[in-house]
């Protein structure tokens, strides 16, 4: 069976191996092997674009192939880095904090230490209190948890109540975005427990691993991402085959029509709504480590847009188009807006890519809609010709 | 003569219109049977008030040996019951194989994991080519449905229907835009169906119905009109007024 699903899905091997190829080309050229070719906060933006490629292939599945456009998959990414952050910020912050106090004359008692970690901690929400949310901070296992409950649990009760009311198409948009807005919204408040606009930061010290250098600790994060990114690859490319393919495109195609098969049409979009939004939070919670910091700021409904954009620019309904999409547009945005891209000089105006960039994206987007709807992942139709 | 499926005193209402009123109908478990009648006679909406689309607001309408209502089951709990239907314009998945179209349509477990789990059978191919094979489709199994011709896609649909192993055929015009072989193929398929279960045709062609050579019942206003033989129906006095004078003026 094993065989079959790879003889049957050819791309897989070819994505993995440039995957593969990807990783280790990177590796041998960051700073972490001494060539140095590539800077280590390149590395991390090629760490993060993989995270990227990550949650892009599961808003595929979620809307290229089950036809549900989704504005919220950012909202669980951003759940998933907020779920590690805690611990991340927490166990650091202990680290600097415990010896300290263990340098005083008299011993702390486990309610000062709680104090002076929470005084650090939510000092600038002009709070020391733990809130609830942050009991289980201490415990990496029981936040990896959360990295993948959290997010699942959010997508279930969610979709469960919206599905089952038959909400579809874009109203279905509209309250995932609705979601999005306000999780984004609660989380700015100071009183959110989460640091409100501030948000977590300090991410890249990984507690325990002090010593090791920033250098080394993008590349584990880069592989992570990579395998994390195989993995799933694998995973959705088995789940959209088959059977469960044919349903799920079948959903996309005539909902109807599925449902008078005899299948229940709200189950499979429950199902492939959740496990979208689990590996949504797991590549929320390989990025913002290597971001650093989190606020809220990064759960905007405009970060889901962006990512249906990306989407659609490499090509729904195909794996490979969406991790290229997601590579492609999210490094050409940040090499427009970080000053990469020369401006240029009209005369009578100058074009700067900070401002027009947005822009060129929007253009790109209405453009590929219109004119090539299979998206940049559609070339590979041309060179690859299917025995029809 | 024993009932699979009995509507008893069926009235529905959209905005005050009364598009079934008090209708009453049986089928028998081995029965083929047309339905006809003018536009807005309710055809369709019987058709959604036994798959559940539509929710009536008076009566019953009772399934089976163990006379279960099915008001109040889902679309997809009335379909795993045993109730198929076709729909007037040809919808099979055009961006799916014939194969998979058929596949889909099997009866199998319908559950999300035992999907998801699903292998491919020996058993489940043969059934697949068998079925195939019936509706003269056995060499276009690779091809991708939305490549068929109207009349292929008519008869893959009715596949997926017969795929589905029903008690139960409910059929929305099947013949709309078929050729004259095509139509003939179409009522053997549906004549050979029948033979082992309940097969309900809606359809304007008279032509096709005569063909069809089955007990016929006649919808007007929401309500039984006429039922019995073609002939039988076609000189009733009232059903000529409404319909088929009608149609031919």
């Amino acid at each position: 069976m094993r065989q079959s699903f790879i003889s049957q899905n050819p791309s897989v091997l070819w994505f993995l191996a440039a995957l593969g190829l990807f990783t280790v080309v990177v590796t041998l050229m960051s700073e972490a092997t001494g060539v140095g070719l590539i800077s280590t906060s390149f590395v991390k933006t090629l760490g993060k674009t993989l995270c990227l490629c990550l949650i892009a292939i599961a808003m595929d599945v979620v809307w290229g192939y089950c036809g549900i456009l989704s504005l919220g998959h950012f909202a669980f990414f951003g759940i998933g880095g907020y779920a590690i952050g805690m611990w991340l910020m927490y166990a650091r912050t202990e680290a600097i904090v415990v010896p300290n106090l263990m340098a005083q004359t008299i011993p702390p008692t486990p309610q000062e230490i709680s104090d002076a970690i929470g005084n650090q901690i939510f000092g600038v929400v002009g709070s020391a209190e733990f809130p609830m949310i942050w009991a289980f901070a201490d415990s990496l296992f029981l936040q990896l948890l959360m990295v993948v409950l959290v997010p699942g649990l959010l997508a279930l009760v969610f979709g469960w109540l919206a599905f089952r009311s038959r909400v579809t198409g874009v109203y279905l948009s509209i309250l995932t975005q609705a979601m999005t807005l306000a999780l984004s919204l609660y989380l700015f408040q100071n009183d959110s427990g989460l640091r409100g606009n501030n948000g977590l930061s300090g991410l890249q010290n990984i507690p325990g691993y002090e010593e090791t250098s920033q250098a080394m600790i993008s590349i584990v994060f880069l592989w992570g991402s990579a395998l994390a990114l195989a993995l799933a690859y694998v995973f959705f490319a088995w789940v959209v085959s088959g059977k469960m393919g044919s349903v799920v495109k079948g959903i996309r195609d005539n909902e109807a029509r599925v449902r008078f098969l005899g299948y229940h049409v709200e189950s499979y979009k429950l199902f492939i709504f959740t496990i979208t939004a689990i590996v949504s939070g797991i590549a929320g919670a390989l990025y913002y480590p290597q971001a650093g910091i989190i606020n809220p700021g990064e759960l905007t409904p405009i970060a889901s847009i962006y990512l249906a954009v990306w989407v659609a620019i490499g090509g729904r309904g195909r794996l490979y188009g969406a991790a290229i999409g997601a590579a492609f547009v999210s490094l050409l945005s940040s090499w427009f807006t970080g000053g990469g891209a020369p401006n240029i000089n009209l005369g009578f105006y100058t074009i700067q890519w900070t401002d027009w960039w947005l822009v060129l994206l929007g253009v790109s987007f209405v453009a590929v809609t219109l004119f090539f709807p299979k998206g940049i992942g559609g070339l590979f139709d041309y060179l690859v010709r299917k025995p029809s | 003569m024993s009932t699979l499926l009995e509507v008893d005193g069926v009235t529905v209402t959209f905005d005050g219109f009364r598009a079934i009123n008090s209708l009453s109908i049986q089928f028998a478990p081995a029965e083929l049977r047309a339905i006809i009648g003018p536009n807005g006679a309710g055809k369709t909406t019987f058709m959604d008030i036994v798959t559940g689309k539509t929710k009536p607001d008076e009566g019953h309408v009772i399934w089976g040996d163990r006379n279960i209502s099915l008001l109040g089951m889902s679309e997809s709990q009335i379909a795993r019951e045993g109730i198929g239907r076709k729909f007037q314009k040809p919808t099979v998945f055009e961006a799916q194989t014939v194969r998979q179209n058929l596949a889909m349509a099997l009866k199998n477990p319908r559950g999300p994991f035992a999907v998801l789990m699903h292998k491919k059978t020996p058993k489940n191919a043969e059934r697949i080519e068998a079925i195939a094979t019936e509706i003269g489709l056995i060499d276009q199994l690779a091809r991708v449905a939305g490549e068929l011709s109207h009349g292929q896609k008519q008869w893959l649909e009715i596949g997926m229907l017969l795929a589905q192993d029903p008690k139960l055929l409910l059929v929305d015009e099947p013949a709309a835009g078929m050729t004259v072989e095509e139509r003939e193929k179409t009522t053997d398929i549906l004549r050979r169906a029948a033979e082992t279960r309940a097969v309900v045709v809606v359809e304007h062609d008279m032509e096709f119905v005569r063909r069809l050579g089955c007990k016929v019942t006649v919808l007007h206003e929401g309500s039984v009109l006429a039922e019995g033989s073609l002939d039988h129906v076609t000189s009733n006095q009232t059903v000529i007024d409404v319909y088929l004078g009608r149609s031919h003026a």
